[in-house]
């Protein structure tokens, strides 16, 4: 018996994740289906980073369970973690290629540590990955020498260098201007296509999500408060949704009483 | 009341610390003698580059400062031992000082000054930078990847240089005993022939091991400091800061208990 559900590469079943005393994630449930990509949104401080750093197993759930390729990360020691975690791949948001390595390193680097390739094979899949995102002849150079755009392409180099199971996007379009972000979006798709691999992003980026996701879940306060494919999104009536898909600002506080007391410091004066 | 809460505090914190710096050391000597057995070997070219940074790079500057400590206590035990016309114990002075005591200490200090600080700002920097966490879902572990290397280059490498450092103090010395300007009068050989005298295997011996034992030190408070580290490049100045310092307060501290063991245990 594996996941909850058979065919998913991810079940997500009531997961609560706390910092300290303070729960970020407040019962979360998902599946995602192998060769799917799942786009999760969420704004700044809606929790969406923390799911994801707890899908990759960087942090601990505090309850609920975490079922990745058939096993419950949840419940694994470090050990059995890290056997999933060969199989998986991450391309984080500022690429966190080691700085004091090539960019043809970075990508030989768990190829040299976990298998036993011949040294010779490690660089031909070295400058197969890098072709594939677009970077080949770039090997040498080091990550300081790239810009953005390339650093976030020699990330997800590294992050296929295992032929991972599933992919995890950490924005991959953020701090990008818009034409490397499309060539971005477009490598994710690509990957999609060729290799069927399931991939979850992370994004608040509208047009990229809707773009390469099938489906999608919108993450608020640590809640899934809308999740289904593209269209059901679009047709969602779900005053929040409609909030974030529609770009509508929170609504400014105009009360003068508080706008007084923020710009003294003092309590207000009390009307009776 | 005040007082004693901050008293309280500063101690849970201070024991705290050094809790952090024990289970950093123990997962590193895990990693270290235990690991090798169970499948995840020990990155020994990783050892030899940072055995490269801490120990040879070190020289030419640990070589210049123990020279010239060796010069000075040669002066400084010279203003003594003039007054009693024992001019020629000089040579003896300088060779137990800087075996027992010097040598490995202004070893710590440089290392603390070069490596120390390096191992903070590097992993610090590798925190703030989310490469930690890359290693992490990489399946390679930090503390593994990271600080065995150093912990094995520094514990190998500090009584290297500590040896090195009580031989260029004593050449330092010898500049004072041979220099006629000076007024000691001794002959070059005349002045090893004393040092070899004065000298006892242990002299040399309680400094390596006060010497290994700085190495472990100054690696745990680097390592841990980086690991510490918290958001942004201004966090990363702060561990920087406060690995050499934390360091240096660690090293006196390691290096009293040591010596009051080595007085106790000579008696």
């Amino acid at each position: 018996m594996s996941g909850p559900t058979q065919d998913s590469a991810i079940s997500v079943r009531d997961l609560r994740v706390r910092y300290g005393d303070r729960e970020i994630l407040h019962g979360i449930s998902f599946d995602v289906p192998r060769g799917e990509t799942l786009v999760i949104l969420g704004g700044s401080g809606s929790g969406k980073s923390t799911l994801l750093r707890t899908l990759v197993g960087l942090q601990p759930a505090s309850s609920g369970e975490v079922w990745i390729r058939g096993g419950d990360i949840s419940k694994m020691s470090e050990e059995e973690l890290d056997e999933t975690r060969k199989k998986i791949g991450m391309s984080f948001q500022g690429g966190a290629l080691f700085g004091s390595m090539t960019v043809g390193e970075n990508v030989c680097l768990p190829l040299r540590e976990h298998t036993h390739l011949e040294e010779s094979t490690i660089q031909i899949i070295m400058r197969l990955k890098l072709e594939q995102v677009g970077l080949a002849g770039f090997e040498s150079y080091m990550p300081s020498q790239l810009s953005g755009g390339m650093k976030k392409r020699a990330a997800v180099a590294r992050a296929l260098a295992m032929d991972p199971e599933i992919l995890f996007f950490d924005e991959p379009s953020a701090g990008l201007d818009p034409i490397i972000a499309a060539g971005i979006d477009n490598l994710i798709l690509k990957l999609k296509k060729a290799f069927r691999m399931t991939i979850i992003v992370v994004t608040h980026e509208l047009a990229s999500a809707f773009l390469i996701a099938d489906s999608m879940l919108l993450i608020n306060k640590g809640e899934i408060i809308a999740q289904g494919t593209n269209q059901e999104m679009q047709a969602s009536t779900h005053p929040r949704v409609r909030q974030f898909l529609d770009r509508i600002a929170e609504p400014e506080v105009s009360d003068e009483m508080n706008y007084l007391q923020m710009l003294t410091g003092e309590a207000p004066p009390r009307v009776l | 009341m005040a007082f004693f809460e901050s008293v309280g505090r500063n101690t849970i914190g201070g024991l705290a610390y050094v809790g952090g710096l024990a289970r950093l050391s123990g997962r590193a000597a895990y990693f270290t003698l235990v690991g090798p057995f169970r499948g995840k070997p020990v990155r020994l070219s990783r050892a030899f580059h940072q055995a490269m940074a801490v120990g040879i790079e070190a020289l030419p500057i640990l070589s210049t400062i123990t020279f010239f400590v060796g010069l000075i206590l040669a002066l400084q035990g010279a203003y003594e031992l003039r007054k009693f016309g024992a001019l020629q114990y000089v040579a003896g002075g300088v060779a137990v000082s800087m075996s027992r005591e010097l040598g490995p200490l202004m070893t710590a200090i440089v290392v603390i000054g070069r490596s120390g600080s390096a191992f903070a700002a590097e992993i610090g920097t590798m925190k703030v930078t989310e490469e930690l966490d890359a290693l992490t879902t990489m399946a390679l572990n930090p503390v593994q990847f990271l600080v065995t290397p150093k912990f094995l280059a520094m514990i190998l490498m500090l009584p290297c240089l500590a040896t090195w450092a009580d031989f260029m103090g004593v050449m330092g010395g010898a500049v004072f005993g041979v220099t006629p300007f000076f007024g000691a009068n001794l002959t070059l050989a005349g002045y090893i022939r004393a040092t070899v005298d004065a000298l006892l295997v242990r002299d040399i011996i309680t400094g390596l091991i006060k010497s290994v034992m700085f190495g472990g030190v100054i690696t745990a408070v680097g390592c841990y400091e980086g690991f510490e580290t918290g958001g942004g490049a201004e966090a990363v100045g702060r561990s920087t800061t406060s690995a050499v310092v934390m360091s240096i307060f660690l090293v006196i501290i390691v290096d009293l208990v040591f010596t009051t063991l080595f007085y106790l245990q000579g008696r």
